[in-house]
């Protein structure tokens, strides 16, 4: 909400400067989120008159003008502005005025004539756009007065932030009311008395749905005339709180919203037909509303009607058709309480808000109506004339709301707050905010004003003193609490672990967008279900992900545009993909997981190592090296994303828990990646597991190792060929270690020669040559039956 | 014939000449090989008499052990003097590069939330973790905001197609009701409940884009339960870790009165730095307040036994401050050129 500071002081006037005013109801609750000056800082610029402006001897567009500035003589100013006529009041810069943009006024020859002073438009004085012409004064305004004290113009327009429970503080009286509380400053509100009628016109008001609308105040007022000028002093408070000013009927149904707090609505009187209606829509009726929209009223939504047609939201909205004009002269008044529940959210179902809505949605005093219907007749009266009727007013007293007493024990108070504050303090603070306080036993009863729709607990109660109180005024304590450590397990390891060490091994840690572009989610990931956001922000960011790896594939073409032609990143992040009895929401599986691209040389350009392109084997060593001690295992995959011949799955403990592979030359071309970069993708949980050693008694005797050369078909992977030898050996073998792999000269084109290192040894004694031979012996008896191979030199 | 003085001098400045092992080798055997001159010397003694014999055997092997502790030195000086040469033809430019791969690094956001853990972990702040598709209950009425709350339009909240129920979650708080009802439940029957800390760092979203709003942002939650805990805790707590975290005492931390509708009393945290580029200029950092007792509930706690407070927190506005950055956008654009600055 915006407001004039000059307005506000009106009511309630602390001794304190506009930067320490705007700090107070921060502290307070109401957070000033800005607070602007009326005008900019200018002096020297008094209300003068024109006496005469002549032609000006030398310059077809100028003119030669006698001022009547106030000092005792007619001061010679030429002034090029095209509406400078005689007997005009404009304001005036004298000889020595300072322009905003520190623009001195000195005495000057303009094409020969001596000029002191100059008159001022609008724009020049920084008060508005408007560089038509001199800025016309109305016809009172006393020549010689300054003219920032003419038009009130040190003043600030503070834009104060509002949360929803503080509805009581969305009008100049209520921040005048709080600002009083706190500061103990006496508060002046306006003073309203009833105006007695003068006509006997009146319309009958019904309330057909009292729960929602539990009081109506209306009344009639004859003899208007709708075009009368809104005054001065109002147009500028309106304007200062932002609301441009209309006519003299809107403008004061405005201003009274802002004065008191209720919002007000004015109907044309002559185009009702009967009584009105607080009511419900029945199926199908359409309002066309003063935004010229046309809606059809939800059953929830709470209209005004007369006897033959609806008229209004109720408390939203008014109607095109039912509304007051410039021509209007007979109009009736609304002044309403309508419930919060029954308003809130209505208007942002329409896609819109209202000042209306927004104040009765968070709570208008309920009290208050027939007051502000008093006060609006009263300007009506001295601003547009005419004569009113007396006041009509519906009132279901059983569903106004209730104001319980609430109970507030001082002794919780202090410990939630961890002040000490006395009961007589606490009564104290409670009474500046015209809370009700009555004390029973150790407790105090208190019951709040109808402005206040925010307390209903004890709670609520323990706010108010703390803002009271003062938040400054809480000390800040270091908290004693029962000191345990908190477990820290072995078999896991902290997924800062996993950033560190894929950051140590070269990846760089990304945080990518959840919600992608959908070609990426069928491209990559064969999806063509993917999970739909209801309101993207952007079609590219449409439907959740159901993996990182395209959008680490993005990065890769981002940094490549840069010139980056390096890339290796990782993310950890959820993936999201479609499972009814997904945990904990039931619907979707949403697993953390852990995803690397790398792209690009295989090492930083270095005059050290050849330079080579990262592939599979690079990749495949990180992630055996982030699992280690772990070992993983690697089979073939058929993959969206990836290259059909360089993708494997990633099992754990014989589960799968991943993928890694080169992402396949399609997407690589049709993305523009330049060259095919190797990704991985694994279940965080999977990588987050870890081993806690257990010692193994360590040989003292000596280890004897064989080198054992098979040649195998091409097509027999080194997994199984290591899994072939294992089972078949001896327990004296304690490993067997792949350490060449040979496809070339020598070996038959649909042959390869794998090299094993077999390390053997017995804890017990120094192993035997018959041993030794007959383990190998073993290991290759195996091999050739299983698969197929031959030892290597034995002959073709 | 020349005196055993002299022939000591000889083989001395013989040896001294060889410039290798080998001529040191020819030199040696001039005295002491199997025709060299000391041993001819030797084997002439067998034609003297005996009591000559002995005499001159003594100042013959006098001679020959000068000779041969000459031969040691020499060999040791030529030695010396090829590894040297060998130390010499080994040097390497020291100032090349060094061999190998170089490191990548975190996000900026996640070294922040590391040392928010760290900080929050050294006071018995365990982490916690929650769904980002978030059910409405524990994203929104669970937290004390019923349907057609106006607090609801605090939050612009994105929404699946299909789903009436489930979001995305708009802040970590709907940590809290998970954590809090699953401790309760932990804990069922025990006379004395522990107390619950926790932090709930995440992702969370919202509909909102621009130069300092992302769709997509981190929160970190945090909440603390107990029998008696205050205000002033709170206050104390928040203040320790932004002194912490900013290392630094020259910051001002202030509280002021705000609403949520899952905290009461509820506060915005806002601070000032005493020097540097943001001297003076309130920032704003989090938001903060008692846990509202129908959260308690929601959450399983009695809340006449027990009180606690809960905090939300912008790590990326932490991050921000602490190495001043100016663009909240660049955390989740994936350049390179920015994100290597973290290393």
């Amino acid at each position: 909400m915006q407001f004039s500071e000059q307005w506000l002081r009106t009511f309630v006037d602390p001794q304190l400067d506009s930067a320490e005013l705007g700090h107070l109801l921060t502290m307070a609750g109401l957070e000033v989120e800005e607070a602007d000056p009326a005008a900019p800082a200018f002096t020297g610029v008094v209300v003068a008159q024109i006496v005469e402006a002549d032609k000006h001897p030398n310059a077809d567009k100028l003119k030669l003008c006698k001022v009547d500035a106030g000092t005792g003589a007619l001061l010679q100013i030429v002034c090029g502005a095209p509406n400078a006529a005689a007997g005009m009041k404009v304001p005036c810069a004298r000889v020595g005025a300072r322009l905003p943009g520190d623009f001195e006024i000195k005495a000057a020859k303009l094409r020969g004539v001596e000029s002191f002073g100059m008159l001022c438009s609008a724009r020049e004085l920084g008060l508005s756009d408007d560089h038509g012409g001199l800025y016309a004064l109305p016809a009172d305004a006393p020549v010689g007065t300054d003219i920032r004290d003419y038009l009130g113009l040190d003043d600030t327009l503070f834009t104060i932030k509002l949360t929803p429970n503080r509805a009581d503080c969305l009008s100049l009286s209520g921040v005048a009311r709080e600002l009083a509380a706190i500061t103990g400053r006496p508060l002046n509100l306006p003073e309203v008395a009833p105006v007695a009628p003068s006509i006997d016109a009146r319309r009958a008001i019904i309330l057909d749905a009292q729960d929602a609308c539990p009081r109506y105040c209306g009344r009639i007022l004859r003899g208007v005339d709708a075009k009368a000028a809104t005054p001065e002093w109002m147009a500028r408070r309106l304007v200062r709180s932002g609301i441009r000013s209309i006519s003299a009927l809107v403008d004061i149904t405005n201003y009274v919203m802002l004065e008191l707090g209720q919002p007000l609505h004015a109907f044309d009187n002559t185009k009702l037909a009967g009584a009105i209606h607080v009511r419900y829509p029945a199926s199908g009726e359409q309002v066309l509303l003063l935004n010229e929209q046309t809606v059809t009223p939800a059953a929830d939504t709470l209209l005004i009607a007369d006897e033959r047609r609806a008229l209004a939201l109720a408390g939203i909205m008014g109607g095109e058709d039912s509304g007051i004009t410039l021509e209007t002269t007979e109009v009736f008044l609304e002044s309403a309480f309508f419930a919060p529940a029954a308003i809130a959210g209505r208007a942002r179902a329409y896609g819109f808000t209202s000042d209306a809505s927004h104040r009765f949605e968070r709570g208008v005093d309920f009290e208050l109506a027939r007051t502000a219907l008093e006060r609006a007749t009263q300007l009506i009266l001295d601003i547009c004339g005419g004569e009113a009727g007396p006041v009509e007013e519906a009132v279901a007293r059983d569903h106004l709301p209730l104001r319980p007493a609430v109970r507030l024990r001082p002794a919780r108070a202090r410990r939630l707050l961890g002040i000490h504050l006395d009961d007589g303090g606490i009564q104290a603070l409670l009474e500046r905010v015209h809370l009700q306080v009555v004390r029973e036993g150790d407790d105090f009863l208190v019951t709040p004003p109808s402005f206040r729709f925010d307390i209903e607990i004890e709670e609520d109660l323990i706010e108010e003193l703390a803002r009271l109180h003062g938040y400054d005024n809480i000390p800040a304590v270091a908290p004693q609490g029962s000191l345990m450590m908190l477990p820290s397990a072995e078999d896991r390891r902290p997924v800062w672990d996993v950033r560190h060490r894929l950051a140590a091994r070269g990846y760089q840690e990304v945080v990518n967008f959840a919600f992608v572009e959908e070609a990426w989610e069928r491209d990559f990931c064969a999806n063509d279900n993917a999970i739909r956001l209801a309101n993207p922000i952007a079609s590219q960011l449409s439907v959740m992900r159901s993996s990182l790896i395209p959008g680490l594939a993005a990065n890769l073409v981002t940094n490549r545009k840069r010139q980056i032609d390096r890339v290796r990143v990782f993310e950890i992040g959820r993936c999201f993909e479609r499972k009814a009895d997904g945990v904990p929401v039931a619907g979707f599986h949403q697993s953390l997981m852990v995803a690397g691209l790398a792209a690009g040389s295989a090492l930083p350009e270095q005059w050290g190592e050849r330079s080579r392109q990262v592939d599979f084997y690079d990749v495949k060593g990180d992630l055996e090296a982030l699992f280690a001690p772990r070992t993983l295992s690697f089979e073939r995959l058929s993959h969206p994303a990836l290259h059909p011949g360089r993708a494997a799955t990633v099992r754990l403990d014989g589960r799968s828990i991943g993928m890694v592979g080169e992402l396949h030359p399609v997407w690589v071309q049709r993305y523009d990646m330049g060259s095919a970069p190797v990704v991985f993708e694994l279940e965080l949980e999977a990588v987050l597991g870890a081993t806690v050693p257990a010692y193994a008694e360590i040989s003292r005797m000596p280890a004897v190792t064989r080198d054992l050369a098979l040649v195998v078909a091409l097509d027999v992977g080194v997994a199984r060929a290591l899994e072939v030898l294992r089972e078949a050996a001896p327990a004296v073998v304690r490993e067997i270690a792949l350490f060449d792999v040979y496809h070339g000269k020598g070996i038959d084109p649909d042959k390869k020669s794998l090299a094993f290192r077999v390390l053997m040894q017995d804890t017990q004694r120094t192993l035997e040559d018959a041993e030794v031979d007959a383990a190998v012996s073993a290991l290759v008896r195996q091999a050739e039956s299983v698969l197929g191979a031959r030892l290597r030199g034995s002959g073709e | 014939m020349e005196t055993l003085d002299q022939l000591v001098q000889q083989a001395v400045a013989d040896f001294a000449a060889a410039v290798d092992g080998a001529a040191l080798e020819q030199a040696k055997a001039r005295y002491l090989g199997k025709s060299g001159s000391l041993t001819e010397r030797l084997k002439a003694l067998g034609k003297l008499a005996a009591d000559e014999r002995r005499e001159a055997g003594a100042a013959i092997n006098r001679a020959k052990d000068a000779i041969e502790h000459a031969l040691d030195a020499r060999r040791q000086a030529l030695r010396e003097a090829a590894l040297l040469a060998q130390l010499a033809a080994e040097a390497l430019d020291v100032t090349l590069p060094g061999r190998g791969g170089a490191p990548g690094g975190l996000h900026p956001v996640s070294r922040t939330l590391e040392r928010v853990e760290a900080l929050f972990g050294s006071i018995g702040f365990i982490v916690a973790d929650g769904p980002e598709i978030e059910t409405d209950w524990h994203n929104f009425t669970a937290l004390n905001t019923p349907e057609n709350h106006p607090a609801r339009s605090m939050h612009d909240t994105f929404y699946l197609e299909g789903h009436d129920d489930v979001l995305l979650r708009t802040h970590t708080s709907p940590v809290q009701i998970r954590a809090m009802q699953e401790h309760v439940a932990r804990h069922a029957g025990r006379e004395h409940m522990p107390e619950l800390r926790l932090i709930a760092p995440g992702r969370v979203y919202r509909v909102d884009s621009d130069a300092t709003h992302s769709p997509m942002f981190h929160q970190v939650e945090g909440l603390w339960v107990g029998e008696n805990v205050s205000f002033a805790d709170l206050k104390g707590v928040i203040a320790d870790f932004l002194r912490k975290f900013f290392e630094t005492e020259d910051l001002q931390v202030r509280f002021r009165p705000s609403f949520f509708p899952f905290t009461e009393p509820s506060a915005e945290i806002d601070v000032a730095f005493m020097s540097g580029a943001l001297e003076g200029r309130w920032l704003e950092i989090a938001g903060c307040g008692m846990v509202h007792p129908n959260v308690l509930r929601f959450g399983g706690f009695d809340p006449e036994r027990y009180t606690g407070f809960a905090f939300g927190m912008g790590p990326d506005r932490l991050t921000m401050l602490r190495y001043g950055v100016n663009d909240l956008r660049l955390f989740f654009e994936g350049d390179l050129r920015f994100l290597s600055q973290f290393r």
